[in-house]
């Protein structure tokens, strides 16, 4: 894992100033510099799998994998988001649950309804996160974790004391069950979401104010960065896009079930979100570097299971992986 | 009387400096930011290790290596924010970390009783049961004292204590120290505020960037005289040092009508009364376009908190401020910012730079709401603004991707600069804007001023520097205490007469004169 050594998110301040070349170069460094380690880790992954484990190269594998992927990644993508501000959100697998029961429940009034109420009981959750954190000296952490606490809670009361609520509309299952050719339907809304959280990120407004909020809270408050309104929307965002996850979840399994869907989930998408590459200190995020990390997971979990190695095992790998990632973005000194 | 005698010699933080405290006096001891005085405090108590030179206690040499060595030999401080168990009560906290026992047992009856007898002698009245979250700040702080006095305190240090007291409270610690001062400790006593050295203290000892200057007896020391140490200048030859404030480039900045007494045009800027707890104290002053207005006072006067109340940062409790005439009192940045205000702070590390960002990023992040389209960032329109401004300010980097983290304190600086000037302020504030960075930057920064002053923006300019306020300002408004003390028109500015108003506050000046 020699290449890992390009982790390192130091540019090379002794090169010249170049012609634009260089300097575009510059740029994509900028945007994908600390997921070079991670790419490679991926690619070495890839390359041992599809060789020693028999069918792993197969498109049907890949889009197995990618399929159990998205959830993971829409939480990730959000979670890249709040922990590029410095904070965590413990509460994403119970957002998941209240969004997949709210539209169980809703579903016998209307496909719109239900998909609606469900994203609108998670983003409620997320700006509860969001006001709280932002305007109360409370740590994120605590604040997640009553949210988580009391979310898996609400899911239940909502889904009838925690009765698994059977959803049989086509409809609403295609989420989680349909393809377009090949692709299946999560897939893309996955897809089509990373590509605009990396857009908002690297070039909206409020993907500097995310960066800087999380850089130096003090200096951008004086910078005039509404930090408030920022802290809120990261939380409140991170919510809806675990929302989406509960309902694609709720989708595939073809029920609500408050007390699993979404569980543990949390710990996963913070896991793909270090290993991509975005610092747990904040200030330096970055989605592409969160969709690697997340293969990364998914592509061990997903061998180990086709080699028949005991699912302990699997985690005993990710266990190491995630520490590995955190020791090279470790901070430096300049 | 022989008492106890300590001297360091050290590298850069501490330069040989000696100092004496003798058994039962209070010792000042003074000094700008960096002069030294944390740092020969830590040696005393061990938090840090000297260098060079020797030390002496009760005239046995000793070499302290941890707090509590020190402590153990009865050299104790007491900190500015007082390390204290709020949960526990005053008994514990005092007898924290050497509880009396009995078989093993914490024995709290001796514990209580012991408490009690030791705020009765200090003359205390305070509950040795009570916990300390109920106590005020004052009680906190005497309980914190005795702490010390039971300790066996020989020498206690008190770093600002009066910092976060009330007037009234302060009384109650003047005789905590006058009475420990009768049994024989001697007390070492850092603070900025000029009063409480001469009602306390007996003698002062001034450091300056690490050096000693001197140890005098507070007796025979006048305000005027211990500024002047403070400061590094002589009374009588105080002389116009050379910065890049040319002073026939801040001419044209006097366009007023007259200098003063009112006449002048409508004011960029007014401040009315500014009152913040106990740091501002009433501060009026206004800035009028065109010029730049100095804010002089020493450390601790409240020149800080008047730009942060006046940028929102921290509003004021009370108090107005007018901006072009219109209402402002902002409370938030954002709401300054919008109303053309632009705030340097002087901690460009804590509050300036974005550290992990590039240039570009932190250099346009005040300017973004303007750069954007359906909240996408114009790429095109930013690098254009980037290049104007780092053509324009000299800014050394490799590229506009450069994080900022790499760069020189100098550069840095004039990228935050630039982070005010694309947001075309009308009035600009800068918090010791040249403090930390190299003299070429200081000199092309001082001359940016200048230009953006002529080219009609009202600028208020904070800086411990006196060459820099003496030639950089148009006019000078002095702090002390949190209280505007005097204002010196163009032709009254003098180093004299703003160290005279920081020490005496009033505007007469000693050796100038000035017209009232």
């Amino acid at each position: 894992m020699a290449e890992t050594a390009t982790v390192t998110p130091a540019p090379t301040p002794s090169r010249p100033p170049g012609p634009s070349g260089t300097l575009s170069a510059a740029e994509r460094r900028a945007a994908f510099g600390p997921t070079y380690g991670a790419l490679a880790a991926l690619a070495v992954l890839v390359l041992l799998n599809a060789i020693f484990t028999p069918n792993f190269a197969t498109a049907s594998n890949l889009w197995n994998v990618l399929l159990q992927v998205s959830t993971v990644l829409l939480v990730g993508v959000g979670m890249t988001f709040v922990i590029a501000t410095r904070g965590v959100d413990l509460s994403v697998g119970s957002v998941m649950a209240v969004a997949g029961a709210l539209a169980a429940v809703l579903l016998p009034r209307g496909l719109g309804v239900a998909v609606l109420g469900g994203l609108l009981g998670a983003l409620a959750l997320g700006l509860l996160n969001g006001t709280l954190i932002a305007y109360l000296p409370v740590q994120p952490i605590v604040v997640t974790l009553a949210t988580l606490i009391a979310g898996r809670g609400l899911a239940q009361v909502i889904s009838h004391d925690g009765e698994l609520v059977t959803i049989d509309d086509p409809s609403f299952l295609v989420l989680g069950r349909g393809h377009a050719g090949p692709v299946p339907a999560q897939v893309l809304v996955a897809l089509a979401v990373v590509g605009v959280a990396a857009v908002a990120l690297r070039s909206t407004a409020f993907g500097r104010y995310v960066l800087a909020a999380g850089g130096n809270p003090a200096a951008a408050r004086l910078a005039g960065v509404p930090v408030r309104r920022t802290l809120i929307t990261v939380y409140a965002t991170s919510a809806v896009l675990a929302g989406v996850a509960g309902l694609i979840e709720a989708a595939r399994l073809g029920a609500s079930d408050a007390a699993k869907i979404g569980l543990n989930v949390e710990l996963d998408a913070i896991a793909a979100v270090v290993v991509g590459g975005t610092a747990l200190s904040g200030g330096r995020a970055t989605v592409v570097g969160t969709v690697v990390g997340a293969l990364i997971m998914q592509v061990i979990a997903t061998s180990f299971n086709m080699l028949l190695v005991p699912y302990s095992w699997s985690l005993a790998l990710k266990a190491v992986i995630i520490l590995v990632a955190v020791y090279l973005q470790r901070p430096r000194r300049v | 009387m022989e008492g106890i005698t300590k001297r360091f010699a050290g590298a850069t933080a501490l330069d040989a400096v000696d100092f004496t405290l003798r058994r039962g006096e209070v010792h000042a001891l003074v000094g700008e930011n960096g002069a030294g005085k944390s740092t020969l405090v830590k040696i005393m108590t061990g938090a840090y290790h000297r260098d060079g030179g020797r030390m002496w206690l009760e005239d046995r040499p000793v070499r302290f290596d941890t707090p509590a060595d020190a402590q153990r030999a009865g050299v104790i401080a007491v900190h500015q924010e007082i390390h204290v168990l709020g949960y526990r009560t005053v008994a514990e906290n005092v007898y924290l970390g050497r509880e009396p026992s009995r078989w093993g047992l914490v024995d709290w009856r001796r514990m209580k009783a012991d408490t009690t007898a030791l705020l009765d002698g200090l003359g205390l009245d305070i509950d040795p049961r009570a916990t300390l979250g109920e106590l005020s700040t004052a009680q906190r702080q005497m309980v914190a004292i005795a702490r010390g006095v039971s300790l066996g305190a020989k020498v206690l240090v008190l770093d600002e204590p009066t910092s976060s007291l009330a007037e009234r409270e302060v009384a109650i610690l003047y005789d905590l120290i006058r009475r420990l001062r009768s049994q024989g400790t001697g007390i070492v006593y850092i603070s900025h505020r000029f009063d409480e050295l001469y009602a306390v203290c007996d003698r002062v000892t001034v450091l300056r960037d690490g050096k000693l200057v001197g140890t005098h007896a507070l007796a025979d020391l006048e305000r005027l005289d211990l500024v002047c140490l403070m400061l590094g200048k002589s009374r009588e030859a105080l002389r116009a040092g050379t910065t890049a404030f040319a002073h026939h480039l801040t001419e044209p900045a006097e366009q007023g009508p007259a200098e003063r007494g009112g006449a002048a045009g409508a004011p960029l800027l007014r401040a009315e009364a500014l009152r913040s707890g106990s740091r501002l104290r009433g501060v009026t002053l206004d800035v009028r376009r065109g010029e730049i207005l100095g804010l002089a006072g020493l450390l601790g006067s409240g020149r800080t908190e008047t730009a942060r109340a006046l940028f929102g940062a921290t509003p004021a409790d009370d108090g107005a401020v007018y901006l072009d005439g219109k209402r402002l009192d902002p409370r938030t940045p954002e709401q300054a910012i919008r109303a053309g205000v632009a705030f340097l702070s002087e901690d460009r590390k804590a509050e300036g730079i974005i550290p992990e960002l590039s240039i570009r990023d932190n250099l346009t992040i005040a300017a973004l709401p303007t750069l954007t389209r359906f909240g996408i960032v114009s790429r095109a329109r930013q690098r254009e603004i980037v290049e104007r401004f780092m053509r324009r300010l000299g800014i050394k980097a490799t590229s506009a991707d450069q994080t900022i983290r790499e760069l020189s304190g100098g550069n840095q600086q004039k990228v935050l600069l630039a982070r005010w000037l694309c947001t075309q302020p009308a009035l600009l504030i800068l918090d010791e804007p040249t403090r930390g960075i190299d003299v070429g930057a200081k000199a092309e920064i001082q001359a940016l001023v200048n230009e953006l002053a002529a080219s009609g923006l009202g600028v208020l300019m904070i800086s411990s520097e006196l060459e820099e306020l003496v030639e950089g300002s148009s006019r000078v408004v002095v702090l002390r205490d949190g209280r505007d003390v005097a204002e010196l028109s163009r032709s009254e500015i003098s180093p004299q007469a703003i160290i005279h108003a920081m020490a005496e506050g009033s505007a007469v000046a000693a050796p100038v004169g000035a017209e009232r």
